[in-house]
């Protein structure tokens, strides 16, 4: 399991992490960060295969992949 | 916020300057992740010149030169001459190293110094408003070539290898875990690494150079005109050759030259001549 926040006063909106996802853990919404843009939500949180390539391209450091859970085998 | 990028980061000086999905920022995370893995926080120090990349060590907490425009990498030697033990990055960009600060570049390249300089290649003048840059592509329409650009781009990879950098390699934002791993590689080699990263604009070259001002397709069409070469390769027609290019262990590094021909003359390390 993942927890997956994209932090609202970092986020400039830039959508990498939208097309550069895998899996299209992402996706766009409504709601508005500090920035002024419309920030991505992490709404398929059950897909992620824990890449972390959202984190690597986040040009603002917005997203953050926290492991939680037990590991499944 | 990412714990790793929040550990290094001011983040009393956040957001940074850098306009929505600029490749600067996925420099900054992949020179976190580098210097993170070789855990030198406190023995590294990072130099810069003028321009928009010029702005990427400056949000770190690291020891940071914010130097004159161009000047970057003779700033760079001086502080590695005077500290020998310490990591030295650089970044700089395109306008920056290749134009203002050519001759420092050559110079440098050829004294075989222990510098890492990045390269951040976004084929315009971004911060100045879009003006022709040495590595704007031929035929390209911006402010300074509104008829197309009429001069054949710069290669900076290319041009530092002729120069005798002992470890050369080009990468794009559309490869982040490459690129982390060649600032890595950059820092522990012993010698001149040049490290070019073709880096998105989307703002000034999104607008005049590639025709998109979106950045994920920026990075799409990055990963789709490059081609992965090792050493010798050829790209195929029409593709931009990445990946790393040389690396020699075997010349000797300028600050033990200097060292040795002080040893040889009497003069110990650190002081001055006349007291011996």
């Amino acid at each position: 399991m993942v927890k997956i926040s994209v932090d609202k006063a970092r986020c400039k909106g830039c959508n990498i992490c939208i097309s550069i996802c895998p899996k299209q853990v992402f996706v766009k919404s409504i709601k508005r960060g500090d920035y002024g843009a419309n920030i991505p939500e992490a709404k398929n949180q059950d897909k992620c295969i824990e890449c972390r390539m959202c984190e690597r391209m986040c040009p603002d450091g917005a997203i953050d992949v926290e492991h939680v859970g037990e590991d499944v085998k | 916020m990412n714990k790793l990028y929040e550990e290094y980061i001011k983040t009393e000086s956040l957001p940074t300057l850098f306009c929505p999905g600029c490749g600067n920022g996925i420099v900054q995370v992949a020179a976190i992740n580098a210097i993170d893995e070789l855990g030198i926080k406190d023995d590294i120090a990072c130099v810069s010149g003028i321009g928009c990349s010029a702005w990427i060590p400056c949000y770190l907490k690291l020891d940071v030169i914010h130097a004159m425009h161009g000047r970057a990498i003779p700033f760079a030697e001086g502080l590695k001459l005077a500290r020998p033990e310490k990591k030295i990055l650089i970044f700089s960009g395109d306008g920056d190293c290749l134009a203002i600060g050519g001759n420092h570049l050559i110079h440098g390249a050829a004294r075989n110094i222990d510098l890492t300089v990045v390269n951040v290649n976004n084929n315009i003048y971004g911060m100045t408003g879009g003006q022709k840059s040495p590595t704007t592509p031929y035929g390209a329409v911006t402010k300074t070539s509104p008829f197309g650009a009429a001069d054949e781009p710069m290669k900076g990879a290319e041009t530092a290898m002729a120069l005798g950098a002992t470890y050369v390699a080009r990468w794009t934002t559309a490869h982040p875990v490459q690129l982390a791993k060649a600032i890595k590689e950059g820092i522990e080699h012993k010698g001149f690494s040049f490290i070019e990263v073709l880096s998105q604009c989307p703002v000034q070259a999104g607008k005049n150079v590639m025709g998109t001002k979106e950045p994920a397709e920026m990075i799409r069409r990055y990963r789709e005109m490059t081609c992965v070469c090792k050493d010798g390769e050829e790209p195929p027609e029409g593709k931009v050759k990445i990946g790393l290019f040389r690396r020699d262990e075997t010349k000797v590094e300028y600050t033990e030259r200097i060292r040795a021909s002080y040893e040889e003359a009497g003069i110990a390390a650190g002081k001055g001549g006349q007291d011996g």
